[in-house]
């Protein structure tokens, strides 16, 4: 039912993923401080950076998981 | 400024020279009948994952992003790195919505967002708006892109005056103006590859030489007045530089893939897999992307701004010129001249298809529907590559006769405007709920709110929101393409009550969203 949904372009519980990504790098009040440093870079910069990371493992995950869903090719 | 650096320019010209015959060689590549437009305009939709991860990232990731970003942070401090944010959000749009257009779009050999709207609202003024926004959104964005390659010639220690001081930019406008001509999408494809290759080049060499020669990330974030370093925290009954930061993030993420360059990109894969998979891989770009702004604190920590053989690049180019100055402070000549090939060949690659693009646009949804509506293939094609020379050369006449300011206040408002055709693309890539003449309406109240609003802050990108005693500083775009939204869902239903007409107008079917 969800594999079926999903195939026709619908709704994977596996997109709930996005909704962490894009969270966790607008959420500003949660990163906007100088502390901790990491090899001198203030929080404020290393996470977000660290948000590009989560991010693509997010989609790449969402990719694998979705993929069987969509065509073979 | 100082004399004409040799090496860099020598370095330069012969990367130059080398794309040059790349463009006009890929006429040949993946060989198709060149007077049919999609071949031209999308490159007979050929490209696999590979080709299109480097032609999206070539088409995204513009020169001007690699000045203007960093300039950002070395201006203004911690609010350029709302790119950050931006490009972690966009990949989920990508591979939420785009894989369906591309499917419908292939199936009924649509090959501009207005295709798509006409052919699923049955609208040709709603077509027409998306048409002229896609239009009007993208000629500024290509003088944008000449303003990049204009900062690095003018880097190179090239001045003059009058037109021997424009001439080597005329001279890179007509080698991107011929080979788009002669071989349509496949040049910017194929120059893409070297584009980023010399990017990656570049900013990996700048992210580990440049802190090295400063004494670590410690003594360049250290050199960062206080006020540049974290966002200002709002004060009470505001949501201040935080909801600012969130909306330009969100907006511009939401703006970026309905600009029609992007869509042609992404048309021109050859399967909604290589799509997805390309969401998958293209964050790649989006980790360089934040290193680059970083670069913006390092030319803070060199104290470039304030080194007496700069002033005269300051003085021309603004913030622009950090990057440029870093990178002559910083590198050997010759390896200077790799990284302002590396930002006028970005330049080159987005400019092509956006050129192309509003070729298409102007091509498809305003001759054949307005003016000439049964052209033979040739004739298209033909028509599309006439001005794709046009719109390159409003673009120069613009960068050349207008003060920069004005191209970049337009791109701007370009952003509010290309974003009100929201609803009807990429949600009617999901739905055909929403009322055609609704969607008009949203578009019109949005684009003017937007505008309006833009004005009122002197074509600054946020505008303070005032609600029941609290004020939400943001992006305009977001704010109007909610209103627009709003409008939309609204009037829908008491338009379709009003409406005689009982069966909805769509060629297109469920089934033509997915392989």
């Amino acid at each position: 039912m969800d594999d079926a949904r999903a195939r026709r372009g619908g709704w994977s519980w596996w997109y709930l993923l996005f909704v962490v990504q894009t969270v966790a790098v607008i959420w500003v009040p949660f990163f906007n401080r100088v502390e901790p440093t990491f090899i001198g870079i203030p929080f404020f910069y290393w996470y977000q950076l660290l948000g590009v990371l989560i991010g693509a493992v997010c989609t790449a995950i969402v990719y694998f998981a979705t993929d069987h869903l969509f065509d073979s090719k | 400024m100082q004399g004409v650096n040799w090496v860099a320019l020598i370095v330069f010209g012969a990367l130059f020279c080398f794309i040059t015959w790349m463009g006009f060689a890929a006429a040949h590549w993946r060989k198709g009948d060149l007077d049919q437009l999609h071949e031209w305009g999308l490159g007979g939709r050929r490209f696999g994952t590979v080709i299109t991860w480097f032609l999206v990232g070539g088409d995204l990731y513009t020169a001007y992003t690699f000045i203007a970003v960093p300039a950002l942070a070395f201006g203004a401090g911690a609010i350029a790195f709302f790119a950050v944010p931006y490009t972690v959000i966009i990949y989920p749009i990508l591979f939420l919505v785009f894989p369906r257009l591309w499917y419908v779009c292939n199936k009924h050999g649509y090959i501009t967002a207005a295709d798509f709207v006409l052919g699923r609202f049955g609208n040709r003024w709603l077509a027409l708006a998306v048409t002229i926004t896609g239009l009007v959104a993208t000629m500024p964005y290509i003088a944008l892109q000449l303003v990049g390659i204009q900062v690095v010639i003018g880097a190179l220690g090239i001045s003059g005056t009058g037109f021997v001081a424009d001439l080597p930019l005329i001279i890179a406008f007509i080698i991107l103006a011929a080979f788009t001509y002669s071989s349509g999408l496949r040049a910017p494809a194929s120059i893409a590859i070297v584009k980023d290759l010399l990017i990656y080049i570049t900013a990996f060499a700048a992210v580990i030489v440049i802190p090295i020669q400063l004494g670590g990330f410690a003594k360049i974030f250290a050199a960062v007045p206080p006020a540049k370093l974290l966002l200002a925290a709002p004060g009470p009954l505001t949501t201040g530089s935080y909801g600012a930061y969130a909306t330009l993030a969100l907006g511009s993420a939401l703006a970026l893939f309905l600009y029609p360059h992007s869509l042609t990109g992404i048309l021109s894969a050859s399967s909604g897999h290589a799509i997805r998979r390309n969401a998958a891989l293209l964050p790649g770009y989006s980790f360089m992307l934040g290193l680059l702004a970083l670069i913006g604190f390092f030319a803070i920590a060199a104290g470039v701004g304030n080194l007496p053989e700069y002033a005269a690049g300051f003085k021309q180019f603004g913030n622009n010129f950090a990057v440029p100055a870093l990178l002559l402070h910083s590198f050997p000549s010759w390896f200077v001249g790799i990284a302002f090939a590396a930002i006028g060949i970005g330049a080159l690659v987005p400019a092509a298809i956006m050129s192309i693009a509003a070729a298409n646009l102007y091509t498809r949804n305003i001759h054949r529907e307005f003016i000439n509506k049964n052209p033979t293939d040739k004739q298209e094609a033909q028509m599309a590559k006439l001005v794709s020379l046009v719109v390159k050369l409003g673009a120069l006449a613009f960068i050349l006769f207008v003060p920069t300011q004005y191209a970049i206040q337009l791109q701007l408002l370009g952003g509010i405007w290309i974003i009100q055709t929201l609803p009807a693309v990429m949600l009617g890539a999901y739905t055909r709920w929403f009322n055609d003449w609704a969607l008009l309406v949203g578009w019109a109240v949005g684009t003017f709110a937007g505008t309006a609003m833009a004005v009122a802050v002197n074509l600054t990108p946020t505008y303070p929101l005032s609600l029941a005693g609290y004020t939400f500083p943001g992006y305009t775009a977001f704010y109007t393409v909610i209103l627009n939204l709003m409008l939309a869902v609204v009037l829908t239903p008491i338009f379709n009550a009003m409406s005689s007409r009982r069966t909805l107008v769509d060629k297109t079917v469920a089934a033509d969203y997915h392989a």
